[in-house]
């Protein structure tokens, strides 16, 4: 195999992304399938905005708008934002530790086409009979009742995406504890590793409970099992436990990797090392910590008793503190820094206030009591779109201008960015912000329409008009995209010139192999005190030598393939839920068929020995000589 | 563990000094082992003299616990350098699923 790149078609270009195992082409998938629903969420949360504008509208029925409402939560988190993030930690994480690739290339390509197939199995819903319609917790009592195959695309698509992004978890917990490079110890590991790996434990521990959570609500659904049925003896409270031991730490596992982008992005950009580098490490795993003993206060209404709301009011509250450390840090890294307002930069500086906002209400519901007046209001809806746009949202859109260079070796249009910047900031205070108050007034969220002369309209006019703004920015994005990839002007390894880590020392896009002689890490930020001292480039640690690559392979995609079609046998089998009665004989077989494909796939992995191959050092020599592109 | 595995295998290392790890190791696994059956025994009589429930359950757990512990550090390596990882994730783990079932037992059954 020669390491020269050569033109190719556009179905060989097609078989190699179908196929490809390089953490760099897999972050690219991870990028365009989130970025693809992200925008299909996005769609859906006009049409509630649209529906929200005016009083008494009539804009889209109420089970519809119940379905919009449910899809538009569930893409976001499962299929947008998670997604998303793999796409940085793929592109990123690796080159950061100074590793070639992850520890397992394979299960990273499977990882993705589980998540794909999983999102794509849970949109079609919207074409087969229509979507879930319980909103994005699926609260049993509800959603066992709820009528047509909506909550079974639901409950089966969460649970193949949920598999991918647990496989993708593991192996980045793996890749950062044993790949990393010569002198890369723990406490060098540049903070969007460190949040990688702390998200990445999150996903190990978080996703079995929604598994088991999901299994049971597919055999109450599919299989006639009672356990969420309470005239059956069952317990429809053990899957609102069950979904937020998932569900909050999920936030987290949202946060962080954010959180890691902005640390990169404060320290490069006010050219100074970042503040409190232990203090960071450490409030980041205590909140790992933390996220896992507060599941119950989204829970406080329940009816637990005033001992638990208690002990999870003081938890949910303990969380702030960790997380103030990494605001005043934050502060700190820029406070005598040489900053310099680029895109990323800004998206950064506005993340603080933002931020802060959702968190100082997150403190505010944490008090049991006072959560009984905000609980199921748009006050609830105004704060989790503070932490998670205000958070995630702007920590993906700087990470995305950021790392963009990185990823395709081109340079995001920065006077197009700060538009999208600007406008996006703008219109995300002026559609959440007022949030607060409706909730306030009372306004209860997931509510279909309000009607007139309760003083709600001024209020959800606005957040209407902030939405579209924000529909504008994002539109910007798109077209700045478009064009910087048509324009095809490629930069050199450190284009904003102030790299500090080692994804910055190698050329971007990086070559298939990463490195071609591993870097010798010599502290913190390590690029730079090369650059510091004069050097151009990385130590290496070793002599160049062969480097053993893992082959390409098509089996993930088969077998997530397997699962996606099992999936709608499963579903099918029996529907006695249909509202017209029919029933399928295919079904069964449909699904034998399906797990057949994947265990079948599975077993030409195990059964076959693939090596892999080299790339001898004479090619690497060659690639020296400019033999490369 | 690779670097456990190479050092013991280098020659250089003092052949003597190998033989003396390799026996102190044999002592360790054979004193757990002889405790493991000691504590087995222990819970076999505790069920058939038949105490008290109310005594016998927390204590077949706390048996049980140690069983595991011993386990863990005597014949799986735990004991061992380079596992500092493995150990943090297992306890986290066992911190995450007993704080569950510590709120199933006291907010969701009874």
């Amino acid at each position: 195999m020669s390491t020269v790149a050569q033109k190719q078609g556009f179905l060989a270009v097609l078989w190699d992304y179908l196929t490809t195992v390089d953490h760099k082409k897999i972050a690219i998938l991870y990028l365009i399938s989130g970025g693809f629903f992200f925008l299909v969420g996005g769609i859906e949360a006009m049409i509630i905005r649209i529906q929200l504008a005016v009083p008494d509208n009539n804009f889209v029925s109420a089970g519809l708008y119940n379905e919009i409402l449910t899809m538009h939560g569930t893409t976001m988190i499962f299929l947008a934002a998670m997604p998303l993030l793999f796409a940085f930690m793929n592109a990123v994480v690796p080159l950061q530790i100074g590793a070639r690739d992850v520890a397992f290339p394979f299960l990273n390509s499977l990882g993705f086409w589980l998540f794909f197939f999983g999102g794509i199995f849970l949109n079609l819903s919207w074409f087969l009979g229509g979507a879930p319609d319980a909103g994005w917790t699926s609260y049993a009592s509800l959603s066992i009742t709820s009528e047509g195959h909506g909550i079974d695309f639901y409950v089966l698509g969460l649970q193949i995406s949920g598999a991918g992004t647990l496989i993708a978890g593991i192996n980045f917990l793996v890749t950062i504890i044993n790949m990393r490079a010569p002198g890369m110890t723990y406490m060098r590991m540049p903070l969007f590793t460190w949040s990688t790996f702390v998200a990445s434990a999150l996903i190990l521990f978080a996703f079995p409970p929604l598994t088991v959570g999901l299994f049971l609500m597919l055999f109450d659904r599919m299989f006639g099992a009672n356990f969420f049925d309470v005239s059956m003896g069952g317990n429809t409270i053990i899957w609102e436990h069950l979904f937020w031991i998932f569900g909050h730490p999920e936030v987290y596992i949202l946060i962080l990797p954010a959180f890691g982008i902005f640390s990169e992005i404060f320290a490069t950009f006010s050219r100074k090392r970042l503040f409190g580098y232990a203090a960071m490490v450490f409030a980041t795993v205590l909140i790992g910590f933390l996220g896992f003993m507060v599941w119950a206060h989204h829970m406080f209404t329940v009816g637990l008793g005033p001992t638990a709301n208690a002990i999870f009011a003081v938890a949910t509250m303990a969380i702030a503190v960790p997380t103030g450390v990494k605001i005043f840090n934050w502060m700190l890294t820029m406070w005598g820094g040489s900053i310099v307002f680029t895109t990323p930069m800004l998206y950064a500086v506005a993340f603080i206030p933002s931020f802060t906002a959702g968190g100082v209400t997150g403190v505010m519901l944490a008090s049991a009591a006072a959560d009984y007046q905000y609980h199921d209001t748009y006050f609830v809806v105004a704060h989790f779109h503070y932490v998670i746009v205000g958070g995630v949202v702007l920590g993906l859109l700087a990470g995305t201008h950021f790392y963009w260079p990185k990823m395709f070796g081109t340079m995001l249009n920065e006077f197009l960015g700060k538009i999208t910047f600007w406008l996006f900031l703008i219109g995300f205070h002026a559609t959440f912000f007022v949030q607060h108050f409706l909730g306030l007034m009372g306004m209860p969220r997931r509510i279909w329409k309000f009607l007139d002369g309760q003083g709600l309209n001024l209020f959800n006019l606005i957040s209407t008009i902030g939405a579209v703004f924000m529909a504008v920015a994002v539109l910007v994005l798109v077209y700045n995209i478009i064009i910087t990839q048509i324009k095809n002007v490629r930069v050199g390894n450190d284009p904003w010139g102030d790299g500090r880590t080692l994804e910055w020392a190698i050329a971007s896009p990086p070559p298939f192999y990463n490195f071609k002689q591993l870097p010798l890490v010599r502290g913190l930020d390590p690029y730079w005190i090369e650059k510091m001292e004069g050097n151009t480039k990385m130590t290496p640690a070793e002599p160049v030598g062969d480097i053993h690559m893992p082959n390409n392979s098509f089996i993930p995609f088969v077998m997530s393939l397997g699962l996606f079609i099992a999936a709608f046998g499963a579903m099918y089998q029996v529907d006695w839920r249909a509202s017209d009665g029919e029933s399928f004989v295919w079904a069964i077989p449909v699904l034998i068929i399906g797990l057949l494909i994947t265990l079948g796939s599975m077993a030409v992995r195990s059964l076959k020995d693939d090596h892999g191959y080299h790339i001898h050092k004479e090619d690497l020599l060659k690639d020296d000589e400019g033999g490369r592109e | 563990m690779a670097t456990q595995q190479s050092t013991s295998a280098n020659p250089k290392v003092n052949y003597e000094y190998r033989r003396k790890k390799a026996a102190e190791e044999m002592r360790k696994h054979v004193t757990s082992f002889a405790l493991m059956i000691f504590v087995t025994l222990i819970a076999f009589i505790m069920v058939l003299a038949g105490f008290d429930k109310t005594f016998v359950y927390p204590v077949l757990l706390a048996l049980a616990a140690l069983q595991v512990v011993l386990q863990l550090y005597y014949f799986m390596h735990m004991s061992h350098k380079g596992h500092g990882a493995a150990a943090l994730f297992l306890y986290s783990g066992a911190l995450v699923a007993f704080i569950t079932i510590l709120t199933f037992l006291t907010i969701v059954w009874w």
